[in-house]
């Protein structure tokens, strides 16, 4: 279900600036509207919807429009025209008095340069939130200590901002948005300015957060490596315009236009798709079945093995055209014969972790769920297929 | 050709006297309230010996600012009885610190409605440099018209010339606190007086109290000016000597000055520091 419906969004920067509206819906690009209206179209008549509990990353170039769109979600900046509807309440309709309780309650955020406030402790900077509700002392300590918990800061609450390193610092800022329990945490390029080992940290952190609290997430980012890590879909910006929504994979695989492609051009493909991305259907054989059913199952699909597995799918091993002919001369079923050591992956593992794997054997990798379920087998020429930048089929079925 | 003179001389004098017609009570509330202030901060400047006013002040230098300061306020303070000039200086000083918690009263709020609106500032700002750069002497005249004479219009003049400091340096210190922190203050629902009194008014306080202490410093140095128009204390002292050309006795109130300059500049720029590191 959509926690945050955004509709014909659009932010004008400059004197007057609704008379931009007609200009837009006339179709007048950006750059006419500077030039003959002396007007900056921020953001561009925005259109998406955020289901709950999902991260949603909004990427774009510097002076894309990202920042100034998230900021349209929490009225920091007072859109020009169209709809933020939350739960079906339209956020640009709200009166001052509602929409500082939808701040309050609805809708934290973290900023880029942490945004700390200088002259409070860490505990009172995470009790801001709450403070400014006019939650009692003690219960906003105990929420702001939980969330300083949460984020792994434990200890530290009676210190500065300014005694702790740019990645702790942050860790402040998130048990900030966190500390009020919103339904919403906007994450301004949240981790931009921390040093590359940290935020890679930090990514992971945000995901297994995720996990534990399950808050719907709006991440700002210039940065494609970070949107791929982290986003559930990603919105792609461009002069104040969505370009593409959709998941990493498809933004990937399948870029609306150019810009996308180009964007998208120098991503490391092998760190982005997974073994679900290039598996096919396998050969599979029932284990009850005899060597003389699998040579001829061989021979008609023209593979030189077939993968053994049970009725639910379980994988058991892999019998090659050796391996059965082995079994007919020596008078063996195919269980006694195949071979069960075979190379196993989760769907989820990304190609850079196969090829070690890949290179140690001549079989294909067999890609299996957490219950051993066969789920397909990746051979190496779909892999480099893949990783070449031609298009994987949907789902890996038969190539 | 001949352009007739523009009546500003006129029309001045016009405004004051409409001013004083209509505005007499309030002109006397005033008069009352600052009497009242001045004779009340120099009754408790006075009603403790010499000598237990310069142990009480020596005792809150060093609790502010360590032995050097102590020892700089028990002589000079010492150095001030010394030359016969006790009584003055604490009249001086009374005249000093209304003028001074009058201009904070006032300036901080005015200062604070300028940081928060553009057309505020735009008015404000260059009745400030009006009221800097006319000089001083200009506006003891309407001070007395409404005041009579006395520390009172004293005090009016010098809060006029001494408050900009303060206006200007509060204006400053709230716009300079950073976009994302205000950002973050309102993204978690401050209502403008939390946002003003947790974060905008801590942040900028460094600031404010440099304007502060400036406004100290020229209220200090308007006690000469004072005294022309009847307010007691050590300024008279000095203009009896340069108006009698008496060098040393010029020289002796200068330096009364000078000593408790000093000893204000220094303990409110180390209160506050002391008060920062906490």
């Amino acid at each position: 279900m959509a926690i945050i419906e955004v509709k014909q969004l659009t932010k004008v920067f400059g004197n007057d600036a609704g008379r931009a509206l007609p200009l837009l819906e006339q179709g007048w690009s950006k750059e006419k509207i500077a030039r003959e209206a002396k007007l900056t179209v921020g953001v561009n008549k925005a259109e998406f919807s955020i289901g709950e509990g999902e991260i949603f990353v909004i990427m774009g170039l510097s002076g894309s429009g990202k920042s100034t769109l998230v900021r349209l979600l929490n009225r920091l900046i007072e859109p020009t025209g169209g709809q933020v509807l939350f739960k079906g309440k339209d956020v640009v309709q709200m009166s001052s008095e509602e929409l500082r309780t939808f701040r309050r309650k609805n809708i934290g955020m973290v900023f880029q340069k942490f945004g700390l406030f200088p002259h409070r402790s860490v505990l009172a900077n995470a009790e801001y939130g709450l403070e400014v509700q006019g939650v009692d002392k003690k219960e906003r300590t105990r929420r702001a200590m939980e969330a300083l918990e949460l984020v792994g800061l434990k200890g530290w609450e009676n210190h500065r901002p300014d005694q702790l390193s740019g990645g702790m610092q942050q860790r402040v800022g998130l048990a900030r948005g966190l500390a009020n329990d919103p339904d919403i945490l906007l994450m301004d390029e949240a981790f931009s300015a921390l040093d590359p080992l940290i935020r890679k940290d930090m990514q992971q952190e945000l995901l297994e957060l995720q996990a534990r609290v399950k808050k719907t997430i709006v991440f700002i980012t210039h940065d494609l490596d970070e949107a791929l890590r982290i986003g559930d879909r990603i919105a792609l910006m461009k002069d104040g315009v969505i370009v593409q929504i959709g998941t990493p994979e498809e933004i990937l695989i399948q870029p609306a236009n150019k810009y996308v492609e180009r964007f998208v051009e120098d991503v490391d493909l092998s760190k982005v798709l997974t073994a679900a991305h290039v598996m096919r259907q396998p050969e599979m054989i029932r284990p009850e079945r005899g060597p003389r059913v699998a040579l001829q199952l061989m021979r008609d699909s023209g593979v030189s093995s077939l993968y053994v597995a049970s009725n639910e799918m379980k994988l058991q091993g892999v019998v090659t055209a050796d391996d059965a002919s082995r079994a007919l001369k020596e008078n063996l079923s195919i269980l006694e014969v195949m071979q069960r050591e075979i190379p196993r992956v989760r769907p989820e593992t990304l190609l850079n972790d196969l090829f070690e794997l890949m290179s140690a054997t001549h079989l294909p990798v067999a890609v299996v769920d957490e219950n051993d379920r066969l789920k397909g087998i990746v051979i190496k020429g779909a892999v480099l297929s893949a990783l070449a930048g031609n298009a994987v089929p949907e789902g890996g079925t038969q190539a | 050709m001949n352009i007739p003179k523009i009546p500003i001389g006129q029309g001045v004098e016009w405004i004051e006297d409409w001013l004083m017609t209509y505005f007499g009570p309030v002109f006397s509330f005033i008069h009352m309230i600052i009497g009242g202030m001045v004779t009340g901060i120099e009754t408790a400047l006075t009603f403790l010996p010499a000598i237990v006013l310069t142990i009480v002040i020596a005792a809150l230098a060093y609790w502010i600012g360590k032995w050097r300061m102590a020892l700089f306020a028990v002589v000079g303070l010492l150095l001030i009885d010394n030359l016969g000039l006790w009584a003055p200086s604490m009249q001086s000083l009374a005249l000093v610190l209304t003028a001074s918690v009058l201009a904070v009263l006032i300036g901080v709020p005015v200062g604070v409605l300028c940081a928060q609106s553009k057309t505020v500032q735009n008015i404000v700002t260059p009745v400030l440099d009006f009221m800097q750069t006319m000089p001083a002497f200009v506006y003891l005249l309407p001070a007395v018209s409404f005041f009579s004479l006395g520390v009172v219009p004293g005090v009016i003049a010098s809060i006029i010339f001494a408050i900009p400091p303060t206006i200007r340096l509060t204006n400053l210190g709230i716009r300079q606190v950073s976009e994302e922190l205000v950002e973050a203050a309102d993204a978690f629902g401050s209502t403008p007086g939390q946002k003003l009194f947790k974060l905008q008014l801590p942040i900028a306080m460094p600031t404010i109290m440099a304007g502060i202490n400036q406004t100290i410093m020229l209220s200090l140095s308007m006690v000469v000016i004072s005294s022309m128009i009847g307010a007691q204390g050590v300024g008279a002292y000095v203009y009896r000597a340069v108006s009698q050309a008496k060098t040393g006795a010029g020289f002796e109130a200068g330096i009364a000055i000078v000593i408790i300059a000093i000893l204000l500049d220094r303990l409110t720029q180390k209160l506050f520091k002391t008060k920062q590191q906490n």
